[in-house]
């Protein structure tokens, strides 16, 4: 059981990563990573909404009418965001002033959905709460990950304190404003889902079609 | 149908035995989540909202003494804010009003209330906002009795969204002391320049109206010539962010004008504030 539940907070982190493998909740990670704190911010309130999605819908799961069992999901999954977002206006007022719409955007990431219908639905609290948790923390290392290379070289920053000391300041780093548009996340995801892959083959998928060469030899 | 009946009847006695197909039993899933969800919001929204007023009033004072240039990390705001006398002005007669509460009012909620707002001819909309209070607070930063600071909020439109910000000038209303944004939607690194924090000292000691009373403070494109004729006037633009400079540069020239705070400021600059 223990080895279990460790599986499922761990597979998700690299293995199973939602963003990496399934290519899931792109949108927010473009958007709330241009420096570290929104993307901690937003981290931790997208595992807190998934594990207790997760929770709460698998608690239900038994007695959820399979007609309406989406709508049960989302009414649940909004009603724990908007809470969410109530609880950042009180206490991070500033991070959420930044965040400002994509908090109320959890509601349509798709791994929050998903989890909830493909795990929720069919297993057991605990352990939904954990896999919640699990996906949750594969989601914050992606916008970790990019918010330090984002941060670092968009402004030249960590955390808000100066690493790299820009031009603008009177230093030597001329910073690139490319970071701080939303394409650069892509290809930072874009590098790191490359580099997953790489070290991990078995995650390349098939080729949908394959080229013909004219010889009538198959080339991949 | 016999089974519908018998499951009408079990439906009063255990309603988590019946099927989970069946009719009532969805309505009776979708009234209970529905309920415990509503009160599940209800109640932490009730619970927060103290708290979250709370900080909007702080971060507005902020924003206030961070213009005026009496905050810094870790400033203790109420403390600080106590210096500040908030009153309220009839934009149309440039005098004091007392009609309102000036420590509840919100200008920018005014702005949307048909009771309190005046429509902008489409002529004279320079800053883009289509609607504008009657009535605007005015911010007197005051050095024991004397008013030393006016801080006058100013909003319009940029690239992408509508600028707030305050602009604070000193008591002869002629000199500006800073401009700051409170909340704004412009490029990072381009138009979003407008927070750094050396454009904004360029703004320090300009005057906005020439000797003829006109507004002549503007952002100009490029960079100002130092010594050049009107320099008191001109701002350095942001590079890159044409349509930015420009949206800040119109609502200045809307709020400093007749429409804006010009009466108001003409009556302090000939009886003292």
């Amino acid at each position: 059981m223990s080895s279990e539940s460790k599986k499922i907070i761990l597979d998700p982190l690299i293995d199973n990563n939602p963003i990496g493998l399934q290519i899931l909740g792109i949108c927010s990670a473009l958007a709330v990573t241009t420096n570290l704190g929104t993307a901690l911010v937003m981290s931790l309130a997208l595992t807190s909404v998934t594990a207790f999605s997760n929770l709460s819908i698998s608690m239900i799961r038994n007695h959820v009418p399979s007609a309406i069992r989406i709508i049960v999901q989302m009414t649940i999954i909004a009603s724990l965001v908007i809470v969410v977002d109530q609880v950042l206006k009180a206490y991070v007022y500033d991070l959420s002033k930044q965040l400002s719409v994509f908090v109320g955007l959890i509601i349509t990431n798709c791994i929050v959905m998903g989890r909830a219908e493909a795990f929720a639905m069919k297993n057991p609290p605990g352990i939904s709460f954990l896999d919640g948790i699990g996906n949750g923390l594969g989601y914050s290392i992606v916008l970790i990950f990019v918010g330090v290379f984002r941060e670092l070289f968009g402004s030249g920053k960590l955390f808000g304190i100066e690493i790299l000391s820009t031009v603008n300041e009177g230093g030597w780093y001329v910073p690139n404003g490319l970071m701080l548009l939303p394409p650069s996340a892509f290809f930072i995801i874009g590098l790191m889902i490359w580099g997953i892959r790489a070290m991990r083959p078995a995650q390349v998928e098939e080729p949908d079609f394959k080229i013909k060469d004219v010889n009538g030899t198959e080339v991949a | 149908m016999p089974n519908e009946n018998q499951e009408k009847k079990a439906s009063s006695m255990n309603f988590l035995a019946l099927s989970n197909d069946s009719t009532a039993k969805t309505f009776i899933m979708a009234i209970l989540v529905c309920l415990v969800c509503a009160i599940f919001v209800s109640v932490s929204a009730v619970a927060l909202k103290p708290l979250q007023i709370l900080n909007k009033e702080l971060d507005k004072k902020k924003n206030i003494l961070q213009v005026a240039g009496l905050y810094q990390e870790g400033t203790d705001i109420e403390a600080a804010f106590s210096k500040i006398e908030i009153k309220l002005i009839d934009l149309a007669t440039g005098e004091y009003t007392t009609e309102l509460d000036a420590a509840k009012y919100d200008d920018r909620k005014a702005a949307r209330d048909p009771a309190l707002n005046v429509k902008i001819p489409k002529a004279k909309d320079l800053g883009n906002i289509r609607m504008r209070p009657k009535v605007m607070p005015v911010y007197q930063v005051k050095d024991g009795d004397k008013v030393i600071q006016l801080i006058l909020p100013v909003n319009g439109y940029g690239l992408w969204s509508t600028l707030y910000g305050f602009l604070a000038v000193e008591a002869d209303g002629q000199t500006i002391v800073g401009l700051s944004y409170y909340e704004h939607a412009e490029t990072p690194g381009l138009g979003g320049e407008v927070d750094n924090p050396k454009w904004k000292k360029l703004w320090s000691g300009k005057k906005v109206y020439d000797t003829d009373g006109n507004v002549a403070i503007e952002v100009v494109k490029g960079s100002v010539v130092r010594g050049s004729r009107g320099e008191e006037y001109k701002v350095d633009g942001l590079a890159g962010a044409t349509l930015t400079s420009r949206g800040v540069s119109n609502m200045l020239q809307y709020w400093m004008g007749e429409e804006g705070y010009q009466k108001y400021l003409t009556k302090i600059q000939a009886n003292g504030v």
